[in-house]
């Protein structure tokens, strides 16, 4: 394994620190429990986002902290769910009133810290809502499994939904429109290499030099299928055509598109699959309304790449315009 | 009779066992999850241990249950992902399963495991058979209490719990997995033994200790 590091076990808080010494102005950090917060305290009374999951995500989720996205973010151990301790220090920090809402995505260990975080927090009194993000189309759904995973559509959901808490939206009204949102984004990703979780030392998969993995998450684990390597364009088909099933896009239809690279993909590659993701909606009648390429959740050093598209409206996209300033997202000031 | 000094034996075997066997769980978990299991358990026995205190410590006075639950939040807040609620939960039902008692039985060792498993079914919403600890946890369970009411001495029932659990562990082999990470393979996840039932055969492997058995090699 090479990797720049120094002992394993400081990869995640080494890595937050330097996060917050590049944006002293942003985030600052609390060291036990771990957690990433606004900078700047608050001065009105707003709903706030709190998300985390387990690192290896970057810039998820604490590269999303700040004005108009998150008030705070719990990075949990690589790939592992952040512990309950975590998430209810960060919610009474960044509680002031008014509620908060806490982001999760859909994998089992999340969903059960996230779950006995709330149970204490209502215990103790405070209001918290809960938001499941469950995008991932390469999963099938069935009432006997865990679900989808979540995946890109949370950097979405987190940004939209940020603004309307910034807005001055009650609880209620936010945690509706995160469940609108998570209903209405679908992703799906493939990988031309796995990558090494630090503890572990080696590659969590292995995939010969023409093959590649299709619908994998972003935990480095093996996807749905194992493919022979095609070129881009009709790898760019296999992710798009089974989210459009899905969301039962038609002609007429507007999404905001996110070409998310896991890592280790060169943005000139991420920007050969945005060509082609372009076309493929275009010839079907489905505008981009608006679109981010770049790495945005992320699996460590893995080469791959996931789409996702959010059926937009126009409350959506108004939301989607509004001012954002956070270490990995930032428009309109 | 198991008195707090005891179960604190079992916790130390249960955490050597782990940290032996680290490596093992995490390939595991490396084929059908994210390679993490031996790590997110290692790091939670190891936090156990250091609670724990030390062996020639005296100092035994608290009851079972404030042992238990001490546990419970130490893997609650130390283990994370999926296992760290799963087994916190089923720690934290063993506390409240023994109750006031200084000293346990063997009916209460029995029920102690039975409330286990019921909380982490309850955590969890797996069933027997969902390719999970749960599939090596129950069938332990079950084999405990049947020897025991059966009238064999608790040495004998807990190596009958622990083929039980064994014998769990492998069938979850040929099925597919339909809770937790594993669930997302789909059929890729047919074939491969789940991580965390392997973790549970080794909390019943160092529960022998109960009966005066295997706790040996502290370095
Ligand atoms: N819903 C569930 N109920 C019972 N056990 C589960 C459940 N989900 C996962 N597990 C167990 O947890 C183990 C994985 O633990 P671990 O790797 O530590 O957490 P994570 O899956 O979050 O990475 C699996 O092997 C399985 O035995
Ligand atoms: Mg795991």
């Amino acid at each position: 394994m090479k990797k720049l590091i120094n002992r394993v076990e400081d990869v995640v808080s080494e890595s937050i620190e330097g996060l917050v010494l590049a944006n002293p102005d942003l985030v600052r950090y609390e060291r036990e429990p771990f957690f990433v917060y606004r900078a700047s305290s608050q001065t009105k009374e707003k709903v706030a986002l709190v998300s985390g999951g387990g690192s290896g995500h970057e810039p998820l989720h604490g590269g999303y902290v700040g004005y108009g996205m998150l008030d705070a973010a719990c990075p949990g151990e690589i790939f592992t769910s952040p512990v309950p301790d975590q998430i209810v220090s960060a919610v009474k920090k960044v509680d002031h009133g008014a509620g908060v809402l806490l982001i999760v995505k859909n994998y089992t260990g999340d969903v059960m810290n996230f779950e006995m975080a709330h149970e204490i927090l209502e215990m103790e009194g405070i209001k918290v809502e809960r938001v499941i993000v469950s995008d991932d189309v390469a999963v099938e759904d069935s009432l006997y499994t865990t679900g989808r995973r979540g995946v890109g559509g949370t950097v979405l959901l987190e940004k939209i939904v940020g603004a309307a808490a910034e807005e001055g939206w009650d609880l209620e009204r936010v945690k509706d429109l995160a469940e609108r949102v998570a209903g209405r984004v679908r992703s799906m990703g493939l990988a031309l290499s796995s990558c090494t979780v630090p503890a572990k030392g080696s590659p969590t998969f292995a995939l010969g030099h023409d093959e590649i993995e299709l619908g994998i998450g972003i935990h480095g684990e093996p996807g749905r299928k194992r493919i022979p390597k095609q070129p881009a364009d009709t790898l760019t088909e296999m992710l798009t055509q089974p989210i459009i099933d899905d969301l039962a896009l038609t002609s007429g239809d507007s999404v905001i598109a996110l070409v998310n690279g896991m890592g280790g993909t060169p943005l000139m590659e991420l920007y050969i699959v945005y060509r082609k993701l372009e076309q493929l909606l275009r010839e079907r009648g489905i505008a981009i309304q608006r679109n981010l390429v770049g790495n945005y959740i992320t699996s460590l050093e893995m080469q791959g790449v996931s789409i996702t598209l959010l059926k937009a409206d126009e409350e959506i996209l108004a939301f989607w315009d509004l001012p954002v300033h956070t270490s990995a997202l930032r428009w309109g000031m | 009779m198991i008195d707090t000094a005891r179960l604190k034996a079992w916790l130390r075997r249960y955490a050597e066992l782990i940290h032996v066997h680290k490596d093992e769980l995490t390939a595991l978990d490396a084929t059908i999850g994210d390679a993490d299991h031996g790590t997110n358990m290692d790091r939670g026995m190891q936090a156990v241990l250091h609670i724990l205190g030390d062996e020639e410590d005296a100092n035994e006075n608290i009851r079972p249950a404030e042992l238990l639950k001490q546990v419970a939040m130490v893997l609650i807040s130390k283990v994370g992902g999926a296992s760290g609620p799963l087994y916190g939960t089923a720690f934290l039902r063993m506390a409240q399963a023994v109750g006031e008692k200084e000293q346990l039985n063997e009916e209460d060792i029995a029920q102690m495991f039975a409330a286990g498993l019921n909380g982490m079914k309850e955590r969890g919403k797996a069933d027997l058979g969902d390719k999970t600890m749960v599939d090596a946890y129950a069938r332990a369970v079950s084999a405990l209490s049947s020897s025991l009411a059966e009238g064999f001495p608790l040495k004998e029932s807990l190596a009958q719990a622990i083929s039980a659990a064994k014998e769990g562990s492998d069938q979850t082999i040929p099925l597919i997995a339909r809770k937790g990470r594993a669930s997302y393979l789909g059929e890729r996840s047919r074939g491969h033994r789940d991580p965390g039932s392997l973790s549970t055969v080794y909390l019943f492997e160092a529960a022998l200790v109960f009966a005066g058995e295997g706790e040996i090699n502290h370095a």
